[in-house]
């Protein structure tokens, strides 16, 4: 067992051997490295202040020469210290050269006046950093998403899209050193469970581990992604007991498309699982584009996402809708069961003592299916939402002969509603039938007012979009959503 | 970690005045070295402070048993309201905001006790650690209960004109409505923080994040017992204000003060956000409700409007901000017989306070709305009303208050904008977008600002500089006004840079000091350049008129011939560095440190019945808002702005840009998506980010184009310019008609009934009672 956390930063190795589990990096660089240009604004993964950046070594393992560093934006407020084992660690003051010369995001976002008051710059520079490294010529939809998790009170925005549309991609120095990194981020390659001195955190390597460890300690709190977990400690300052952090675990982070289904390992981020699925289904794809922030789906997972039993999670609905089902393992033993009836109540799961998420399988699209699904919050990107649904129809002969009306934020649980289903069966999907079913919906939820909004707007707004789906089935030429991205005058509606 | 400070060479302009100038800590900024409070080294034996906070509304305190608080590990003082040598006591105005509570508690969140340990998470943890408990009292927590129970924090005030009752009666057309508007969290991303450093004999330093250091320093001192001259505080930077860093540092200074007084040891209070979100004052919300008369144009006869705001447990600025309502229920509007009518709620929610607009956006939207409901009760285009009644002419030309209208330019910026945004082939566009669209309709909107720029507690008109240049010819510049992001600091840099003619490079920018100028005002009412620009320029000027008297007599020339200029001194054939000039000046013991000092003129209002006036100048915009709604989900997207702004002769149009975009995004989010939900207990339910939402960066259209009126000041104020950082804000209250707009388009006909902020629910909801009365 290793007992020490080991990361990249500046060119060298740095070991951590007597840092206490639920540190958090944000504590760890401000408090302990006195490195104090990584800001804190909410403490709760929401406004990007905390951003940094690590480097995760992918390509074809093994293969020297084909592998590189990805480069991503995190949250260091609510991220253990633990994520950054096997892992380039990048933070703002690591940007600008040794004599100070500002690098090109920098040197941008000072040449077109991004940033007022400072305190959100920092984040704003990393969330910059990583997209420099990832993407070419980023679009004006491209720059929004990368910008998402960070908050801005002061600017407006504006100048700062000025200053990524403007940063160029010249090489720099960390492209310039990435072989001499990567052979780093070889040399602390872990195979074995990571286990903290106190006896309480561990990081399984595998998920055979992951399976011994689960059974040693039935009760821990298992650890992914940790953005909801990070705030148990830094909000609520919970004692967690034994930690299991599983984000290091390879084997279960794959994601393959075999026999007509997609499945997804249980540590695949969310950033990597909607990869495939926007690809296969476009309306997920602009779920996922709207699911926390980037910084929170490049750490979150989406088996934390489902494991956490939330409500409100956004993802739960629409993979309902698709049919999709869940692998649990405990053990040497494995089972499958759909993902609806995994939940059983608010927070409660079907998962026993010692057992784990290990994949969510999704079937993919077939000619005689159709699905939708819809997000509706407060603000549009980044944000919880109101009301979630993920719609599925099988039809045959203009007839549907199975319904799968799944939604978030209208019970205790993500759950599909059987009377307005039973309303489609059997029937054409017309206005008629749609109206019906969205009445039904009634019948099938009492949802709660709260903050985010009243059971009269959740009933009626859950109800309009089966009559917007149902409308646009009818007709496909026909805007019928707000756009994400307003172009130009006209241009977008 | 880079040792060096970050690089970015700029040239250098002469004249720097008026010139597109960067702000002066953008380098630091993108590389993680400006220095926030929390940043700054902490001194050994730091204390880190945390608050007990009251569970209820509005209780009686029966008990509170600390033991477990001071038994926490790490633990090192707990401090109640009995550990207060001085007076327990923060309000800026009135003194009824205790630090700690001693008997009564009057909101959720209120500050009970401090406790102060090792480390942040030890203080935080010991902190909710204490028993109290309550005999709970009647909480009046909304403006409703308010009203009903008839709890008021100060009297109404009335500003009364003509006969506006007489006049409803006979007018050709009478509507009456109402309209509540949402308060608003600053989310300054630097959350209200102190560190107090004890000094010898009693001093107090205290580094602090607020807009108001000398009224920090003055509370702190009456806390803890001392005259003023025993506490500095100071400040370089804030990681943004908005108001809210106005009066609301003082209780943060104080106790961290407080616990280093007691412990003899520094001490830092950071709150965490939540906690900041429930323990510090918000905008205030408004509920409006009038009666107008109006003939068939749309022009008002007669207005009788009531204006009610949910002030919260205390006095705070409360007055003012009402106050600052009235002024501005007017906005660009001659109205002839008028009554406003304001009412300051107590209730027992936190105390709200100043928030950019300081209550001229409540009063702004309420008289707006009133045009819009006459433009669609009349069928006409809202612009073509607003027209209508706009201030003209030397028979309108006197606001309700008594203030004549001298510099009125909304007319032509109304004009101007309506060309270059396209205004009118948009809303045809937009008709035949809609008649098409079954599900999504779009609304655009053209709304005016007019905004009074000072004080209206006229004496808070007045501001200090001191410089000081060094043998080198190197300049230090100091003055009153703090730095929040604005680009003050560059700003009054400039001016000062152009009095000695040398570049920008030698004047050195420093932290504000309440031991280098006394006796400030806080930055705010937009007045940060106006007021320390022009105290700058006097002190600087001073220092110059010594250096032009030495070298003047030395060339045997008159001073009046001299020209500073590009780092030279010039006058006919004779030619001096400035550097030379100054070490020459100091050998000839010349005097190099002056202070200057400077009040607004005109300035005069009746604090009673508001007449006079309180106004030196206004400042002046124009927005155009496009969105898009849905109909069946109530989601709204802002597809194009276009602003016109009004900053006199710019000091820095480029920094005054960011200023007037950053407003209108601000007040987009107020009046659309930022929704504080308090509960009927009197609990705030949105503390933080996931659920309190201020706009994101995809909220802001491609389309967002902003010019500036590059016109000169009626008025003598710092080169002309004018004030930037409030007026643009009121410029969003187009956004939120355009919605208006596209809510009429949904069905139905007369005034749009919708609430601030336009939340989805809204807007739906707005969609459905118009759907349905247009099928009844």
């Amino acid at each position: 067992m290793a007992d020490c956390v080991r990361f990249v930063h500046r060119g060298q190795v740095v070991t951590l051997s007597d840092v206490p589990p639920t540190r958090t990096v944000l504590d760890y660089l401000r408090e302990d490295r006195g490195r104090r240009g990584t800001k804190e604004g909410c403490n709760e993964g929401d406004c990007g202040a905390c951003t940094i950046v690590l480097g995760t070594r992918v390509g074809v393992l093994g293969v020297t020469e084909a592998e590189s560093i990805q480069y991503r934006a995190v949250n260091a407020c609510i991220l253990f210290v633990t994520a950054l084992d096997g892992k380039e660690l990048v933070t703002v003051e690591d940007l600008a050269g040794p004599d100070g010369t500002l690098h090109p995001i920098q040197q941008a976002m000072v040449d077109h006046h991004g940033s007022q008051c400072g305190f959100c710059t920092p984040g704003f520079v990393m969330s910059l950093f990583a997209l420099y490294h990832t993407e070419a010529d980023p679009d004006r939809p491209r720059i929004d998403a990368a910008l998402a998790g960070n908050l801005c009170r002061c600017t407006g925005y504006r100048p700062i899209v000025d200053a990524a549309r403007a940063m160029g991609r010249a090489p720099d120095t960390y492209t310039a050193q990435m072989t001499e990194t990567l052979a780093l981020l070889r040399s602390i390659e872990r195979h074995e469970t990571l286990s903290h001195p106190g006896g309480t955190a561990f990081a399984p390597a595998t998920s055979d581990q992951l399976a011994d460890l689960l059974l040693a300690h039935p009760d821990a709190t298992i650890v992914a992604g940790g953005t909801d977990v990070g705030l148990w400690v830094t909000k609520q300052m919970r004692d967690l007991g034994t930690i299991i952090h599983i984000g290091g675990i390879s084997d279960l982070a794959g994601i393959t498309h075999t026999n007509g289904q997609i499945n997804i390992g249980a540590t695949a981020t969310v950033t990597d699982a909607a990869e495939i699925l926007s690809r296969l289904y476009p309306d997920l794809g602009e779920l996922f584009r709207r699911y926390g922030s980037e910084q929170v789906r490049n750490s979150a997972t989406l088996g934390g996402n489902i494991a956490n039993g939330s409500p409100i999670g956004d993802s739960m609905p629409a993979l309902i809708a698709l049919g999709s089902t869940l692998v649990l393992r405990r053990g040497g033993v494995t089972r499958e069961m759909p993902l609806q009836d995994f939940f059983l109540s608010y927070r409660k799961t079907a998962l026993q003592p010692g057992e784990f998420v290990a994949a969510i399988r999704v079937p993919e699209p077939s000619a005689d299916r159709l699905f939708a699904c819809y997000k509706i919050s407060k603000r549009f990107d980044q944000d919880i939402s109101a009301v979630m649904a993920g719609f599925g129809l099988t039809l045959k002969d203009g007839i549907v002969t199975e319904a799968r009306l799944a939604f978030g934020g209208m019970a205790g649980t993500p759950k599909r509603a059987s009377r307005a289903e039973a309303a489609l069966i059997g029937r054409p999907f017309d206005a008629t039938s749609a109206k019906e079913a969205a009445a039904a919906l009634a019948q099938d939820f009492q949802p709660l007012t709260d903050m985010r909004a009243s059971a009269d707007y959740r009933l009626v707004t859950a109800g309009n979009l089966i009559l917007k789906w149902q409308m646009e089935q009818a007709l496909p030429a026909t805007a019928t959503r707000v756009p994400a991205f307003a172009r130009a005058i006209g241009g977008a509606a | 970690m880079s040792a060096r400070p970050p690089r970015s060479p700029a040239p250098i302009p002469f004249p720097a005045t008026h010139q597109n100038i960067r702000h002066d800590s953008a380098p630091l900024h993108v590389a993680g070295t400006a220095r926030y409070v929390d940043d700054m080294p902490e001194p050994p034996g730091l204390l880190h402070v945390a608050l007990g906070q009251s569970a209820k509304a509005h209780a009686r305190i029966l008990s509170m048993d600390l033991s477990a608080v001071r038994t926490y590990p790490g633990v090192v003082a707990v401090l109640t309201a009995a550990d207060i040598p001085g007076m327990n006591d923060v309000g800026p105005v009135v003194a009824d905001d205790p630090i700690f509570a001693e008997s009564l508690v009057e909101y959720v969140g209120q500050s009970l006790f401090a406790v102060a340990a090792t480390t942040r998470i030890a203080a935080r943890a010991a902190a909710r650690l204490a028993k109290v408990t309550y005999e709970e009292l009647p909480a009046i927590i909304s403006i409703a209960d308010a009203r009903a129970t008839d709890s008021h924090i100060l009297p109404p005030k009335r500003v009364e004109r003509g006969d506006p009752l007489g006049t409803l009666s006979t007018s050709p057309h009478r509507l009456s409505g109402n309209l509540a508007m949402g308060g608003q969290d600053h989310f300054y991303l630097e959350g209200q923080i102190s560190m107090a450093i004890p000094g010898e004999d009693g001093d107090m330093h205290v580094l602090c994040s607020t807009q108001h250091p000398s009224e920090v320093q003055h509370l702190v001192a009456r806390a803890l017992g001392r005259p003023d001259n025993h506490v500095v505080v100071e400040v370089r930077r804030m990681g943004g204000g908005f108001g809210g860093k106005e009066t609301q540092a003082s209780l943060f200074a104080a106790v961290a003060a407080l616990v280093a007084d007691r412990t003899g040891r520094p001490a830092k209070l950071r709150l965490d956000r939540d906690d900041d979100m429930v323990m510090t004052g918000k905008r205030h919300d408004f509920e409006v409700a009038y009666d107008v008369g109006f003939d068939d144009q749309g022009r008002i006869l007669a207005l009788d409007i009531i204006l009610e705001s949910r002030c919260g447990m205390s006095t705070d600025l409360s007055g003012a901000i009402n106050d600052r309502a009235i002024f501005h229920a007017d906005n660009c509007y001659y109205l002839a017989n008028v009554r406003i009518t304001s009412y300051r709620y107590k209730t027992h929610t936190v105390s709200n306070t100043a928030f950019r607009g300081f209550g001229g956006p409540q009063g702004m939207l309420a008289i707006e709305g009133v045009v819009d409901d006459i433009a669609h009760h009349l069928g006409l285009d809202p612009l073509s009303v607003r027209r209508a009644n706009l201030y003209g002419g030397p028979d309108r030309n006197l606001t309700p208050y008594g203030m004549k209208v001298e510099d009125f330019i909304a007319d032509g910026l109304l004009d101007r904008l309506e060309s270059t945004s396209s205004y009118q082939a948009r809303r045809t566009a937009i008709a035949a977008f809609n008649a098409a669209s079954p599900v999504l309709k779009r609304g655009i909107a053209l709304t005016p600002v007019k905004f009074g720029i000072s004080f209206t507690t006229s004496f808070l008109n007045q501001a200090g500089a001191l410089i000081q240049v060094y043998s080198d010819g190197s300049v230090l510049l100091n003055h009153g006004g703090t730095e929040m992001g604005q680009g003050l600091y560059t700003k009054v840099a400039q001016v000062v840079a152009d009095v000695f003619g040398i570049g920008l490079d030698r004047v050195r920018i420093t932290a504000t000091r309440t031991d280098k100028v006394p006796n400030t005002s806080a930055t705010a009412a937009s007045a940060g350049a106006d007021l320390n620009g022009m105290a700058s320029f006097n002190a600087a000027r001073t220092i110059r008129d010594r250096l032009s008297a030495f070298i003047a007599a030395r060339w045997g020339i008159e001073p009046s011939a001299l020209r500073f200029a590009n780092g030279k001194v010039m006058a006919s054939d004779n030619i001096i560095s400035f550097d030379d000039l100054v070490r020459q000046a100091y050998l000839a013991r010349v005097s190099l440190s002056a202070t200057g000092f400077y009040a607004t003129p005109k300035i005069d209002v009746d604090k009673e019945t508001l007449i006079g006036r309180p106004f030196y100048y206004f400042a002046y915009g124009a927005a155009v808002s496009e969105v898009v709604i849905d109909t069946l989900t109530g989601e709204t997207k802002l597809l194009a702005v276009d602003i016109l702004h009004d900053c006199g002769t710019s000091l820095n149009p480029v920094l005054d840009r960011g200023q007037v975009e950053g407003a209108y995004v601000q007040g987009m989010g107020w009046l659309t998506m930022e929704e504080l939900v308090f509960d009927a207990a009197g609990r705030l339910r949105t503390h933080a980010p996931s659920t309190y939402k201020i706009p994101g960066c995809g909220d802001i259209p491609d389309h967002f184009k902003v010019d500036l009126v590059n016109q000169p000041n009626q008025e003598e104020t710092i080169h002309r310019s004018k004030a930037v950082g409030e007026p643009p804000f009121m410029l969003a209250i187009s956004a939120y008609h355009a919605i208006k707009a596209a809510v009429a388009a949904s069905g139905g006909n007369g005034p749009v009934k919708l609430d601030a902020p336009a939340t989805p629910e809204r807007v739906l909801m707005a969609v459905r009672a118009r759907q349905a009365g247009a099928g009844a």
